[in-house]
């Protein structure tokens, strides 16, 4: 048992000198020095506050996502649907705070709204994920990866249309929201104590959701086997679609954050990619939600970090991008074997 | 061709599926395989069919020494098997599906090969569109597909798996013709059933497998006697009875009708009384598997009713029943009576009622720890389902079950299980008729369904025979029941077989 432990410990860190050696590899043949590009995205993360709270900002969002993708992955569903849940959070939210900026409410009234239209938005787009699936026998990547291309396409229209600014057809965005609209940032940097706290709370809420709840109990049972669940008593196709709500109102939640402490407008790229990276993060951590945050972290501040590639040394940003997936690949991959080479089955 | 099966050995872990088998059937023969389920027929007519290798011993095609790797490898020697379930592609035409296991050239001759499935079909007096799609036949008529499609690859050895399950009677008829023909033509024909009337009127010789073992041939004519005692052995020793002592009626079905796309069951009547047990005997595949379903709430009857307590239920939904005291338990332990990677504790709390938000931790630790003391699971409350074996599996579904209950629908209940582990179950189970629970259990162990029943209901083809007293039975009775022979004619025989009219 504990020399088990010991080995699986081992093949994690292997995998990860795995996929640090095959990024090396990647920047030899683009003719960069892999040290130079490490230290530039070690400095983008860790050379000022600014910097911190910028990895912060970023771990928000894909907390939440990831939050969210545990859920449907506990339940046996691949909701790739989610970078479009994000989206309709985000419209959502840009749609609620448009209706209220002009009117007499408070500030943080209308902001309190606009996260719930959010989560309401991403909910409805999940629902409609779960629906195709229950309803229509799409499978969920299928009806999700549709859904996405509606919702980014649906976004635009906004942007371009009845959302545009006055005067111009442009792609860049809404106009920005009054200030009174934006999630406060006391300590005059660009993270908001607010969405840092609720990605928190919806990280620690999803891991006693699945760990001690009867709710996760069975939709780990509708995940694992369905039509055992079913015999057992559990009401399956109703959990399926209790995880595609709960895990796009999460998602919902994300693109709130995006519009309200991010941004403060509406932007085509809204999602920022958090949904896929928060489905590469659940999957690294092999779906253990206690792990969610420490490399949700660690993600966000490859993000960051990959950022100063472009600026200090011309390259492309996408290094942190071939990291973090290599890392999954690399990690799924010295799983298997490991379970080939040691677990043998009788 | 000829065919010589020596000392064919396999091994399925500990089970010795197929035991040292020697088999000569020349050319031109048609070859009966009998035996119950799990007696070894099928594994062996995999090892022949090339599916899986046999662990030892030898196949010889007229003469030679074969290794068949593959379903592939078999047919490029000559075989070819049909199987229970027609493997073929429904929303495929039928030109398709031939020329799909066609091995050759990059582009399809499809009017050749049209002309070649006309002139086959015409040789046979089938009446087979081309053009027309899979999923519009019977399944006789994907039958007839299936066999014209390997003796166009080259068949000269023909398998057939069960072949007259849900097919009518003139399909069989035909069926049966056709065989004959090709026996004529030397092919061989190796007919596997557990239809003691079909092997009878068709078979040139028949051999009779019991638990892996060939433990006998006979040449036609046959004495069915003496193979109904082959196949289910004649010593039986039954245990005390206790008589039947009626209760309350629990449950009763009002002309239920069921159906799947082989079956039609229709027209049964039952009442089942507390703490009655009812045994459901006959081969697989007979109409069990849906019969029981049906009184589940898992599948909806076409017709009739269900009553549970006297509350008519038909067309509510499993959960409807459970929450009226109905439980079913599946013969697939892991497919779909427990979950794989949760553990014992787990499935114990998932079993109960929803007491609040969160799960009590001690409490599903002691109930659990209680339910595995009680029912001799041998695993830790934090024990994978997975990690316990079958035995314990099973134990751990009846503890699953909920107390008390009005009825209890029960798959294969013992199957697979050593001695010792089956009598602590129906152990188990009798405490639970004590306190009223009826029960309605499939088995393929005709010991099991004498010693068990009080009445028992003997399927046969999607025939059913009215509920028989357990005291009126005899295992050589039961046993030509279950394959078909002393069956009254029925008025509705015609119907009961053939759920499709052939076009």
């Amino acid at each position: 048992m504990k020399k088990n432990q010991w080995l699986k410990i081992g093949f994690q860190l292997a995998a990860i000198v795995l996929a640090l050696l095959f990024t090396t590899l990647v920047l030899l043949m683009a003719g960069a020095s892999p040290l130079q590009a490490y230290s530039n995205v070690l400095q983008g993360i860790f050379s000022s506050t600014a910097d911190i709270t910028n990895v912060l900002a970023a771990w928000v969002p894909l907390l939440l996502a990831t939050a969210g993708v545990l859920i449907t992955f506990a339940a046996g569903l691949w909701n790739i649907g989610i970078e479009g849940q994000i989206v309709l959070g985000a419209v959502f939210t840009t749609g609620a705070l448009r209706l209220l900026q002009n009117s007499s409410l408070p500030g943080g009234w209308i902001i309190v709204i606009g996260f719930i239209a959010g989560l309401i938005g991403g909910a409805i787009w999940g629902a409609l994920a779960g629906v195709l699936k229950t309803f229509g026998g799409v499978n969920e990547i299928f009806g999700g990866l549709g859904l996405n291309f509606v919702a980014t396409a649906f976004a635009l229209y906004l942007i371009i249309g009845p959302w545009g600014r006055p005067g111009i057809a442009s792609t860049s965005g809404t106009l920005i929201f009054p200030t009174r609209l934006w999630l406060p940032t006391p300590l005059n940097v660009a993270l908001s104590p607010w969405a840092l706290g609720l990605g928190i709370l919806a990280a620690i809420l999803v891991y006693f959701l699945l760990r001690g709840t009867y709710f996760g109990l069975r939709l780990k049972a509708v995940g694992k086997n369905m039509r055992a669940a079913f015999l057992l008593g559990v009401p399956t196709w109703q959990y399926s679609m209790y995880a595609f709500l709960l895990c796009g109102a999460l998602a919902g939640l994300a693109g709130a954050v995006q519009v309200t402490a991010v941004y403060h407008r509406l932007i085509p790229t809204i999602s920022s990619g958090y949904g896929f990276l928060g489905l590469l993060v659940a999957m690294l951590i092999n779906y253990q939600a206690v792990w969610a945050a420490p490399i949700a972290l660690f993600y966000a501040a490859l993000n960051i970090g990959g950022i100063q590639l472009p600026i200090m040394m011309k390259m492309d940003s996408s290094l942190s991008g071939v990291l973090q997936g290599i890392l999954v690949l690399f990690v799924l991959m010295v799983e298997g074997a490991r379970q080939q080479l040691f677990e043998k089955k009788e | 061709m000829n065919i010589e099966l020596r000392h064919i050995h396999k091994y399925f872990g500990k089970v010795h599926a197929n035991d040292d088998i020697v088999l000569n059937i020349p050319a031109g023969t048609i070859q009966g395989i009998l035996g119950e389920n799990g007696a070894g027929k099928s594994t062996l007519m995999k090892v022949l069919s090339g599916f899986i290798q046999a662990d030892g011993g030898e196949i010889l095609l007229d003469g030679k020494a074969v290794i068949i790797k593959s379903p592939a490898d078999a047919i490029r020697y000559g075989i070819g098997m049909l199987h229970q379930d027609p493997l073929d592609f429904p929303p495929m035409t039928l030109l398709d599906n031939f020329l799909l296991g066609r091995a050759g050239g990059l582009f399809l001759d499809r009017k050749a090969a049209t002309q070649n499935i006309r002139d086959l079909a015409g040789q046979f007096g089938f009446s087979l569109d081309p053009e027309s799609y899979v999923d519009s036949l019977t399944v006789g008529e994907r039958q007839q597909l299936e066999i014209l499609r390997l003796l166009w690859l080259g068949a000269r050895v023909l398998i057939l798996d069960e072949p007259t399950t849900g097919i009518s009677a003139s399909q069989k008829d035909k069926l049966f013709e056709t065989l004959r023909k090709l026996a004529k033509q030397g092919m061989t024909i190796i007919f596997v059933s557990h239809k003691l009337e079909d092997v009878e009127v068709l078979c040139h010789k028949v051999a009779v497998l019991t638990s892996g073992k060939l433990v006998g041939e006979a040449p036609a004519p046959f004495n069915a006697k003496k193979l109904v005692e082959m196949m289910f052995g004649k010593e039986i020793s039954l245990g005390a009875r206790r008589p039947l002592k009626p209760g309350a009626k629990v449950f009763e079905l009002r002309d239920l009708a069921v159906e799947d796309v082989r079956l039609h069951l229709a027209d049964i009547n039952l009442e089942v009384n507390a703490g009655e047990v009812i045994g459901v005997a006959g081969m697989e595949g007979s109409g069990q598997g849906l019969f029981i379903r049906a009184c589940a709430g898992l599948i909806r009857p076409v017709n009739g009713q269900v009553l549970v307590n006297n509350h008519d239920l038909t067309g509510y939904s499993y959960h409807v029943f459970k929450r009226n005291g109905v439980s079913f338990m599946p013969a697939s332990r892991m497919e779909e009576g427990l979950v794989i990677g949760l553990t014992l504790t787990e499935h114990f709390v998932l079993a109960e009622e929803i007491q609040g938000l969160f799960i009590d931790g001690d409490k599903g630790r002691k109930l659990a720890e209680e339910r595995i003391k009680s029912f001799n699971i041998r695993g830790t409350p934090m024990s994978t389902v997975e990690s316990l074996s079958g035995g314990n599996q099973q134990r751990a579904l009846l503890a699953l079950l909920r107390n008390p209950l009005s009825l209890l629908l029960l798959e294969h209940p013992t199957r697979g299980l050593d001695i010792e582990s089956a009598i602590y179950i129906w152990s188990k189970l009798k405490e639970r008729c004590k306190q009223g629970t009826s029960i309605l259990f499939i088995s393929s162990d005709l010991e099991e369904i004498l010693q068990y029943s009080d009445r028992v209901l003997v399927f046969f083809s999607g025939r059913v025979t009215p509920p028989l007293d357990v005291s009126t039975l005899t295992t050589e009775k039961l046993g030509e029941l279950i394959g078909g022979m002393g069956w009254p004619e029925s008025k509705n025989e015609a119907r009961v077989h053939e759920k499709k009219p052939v076009a």
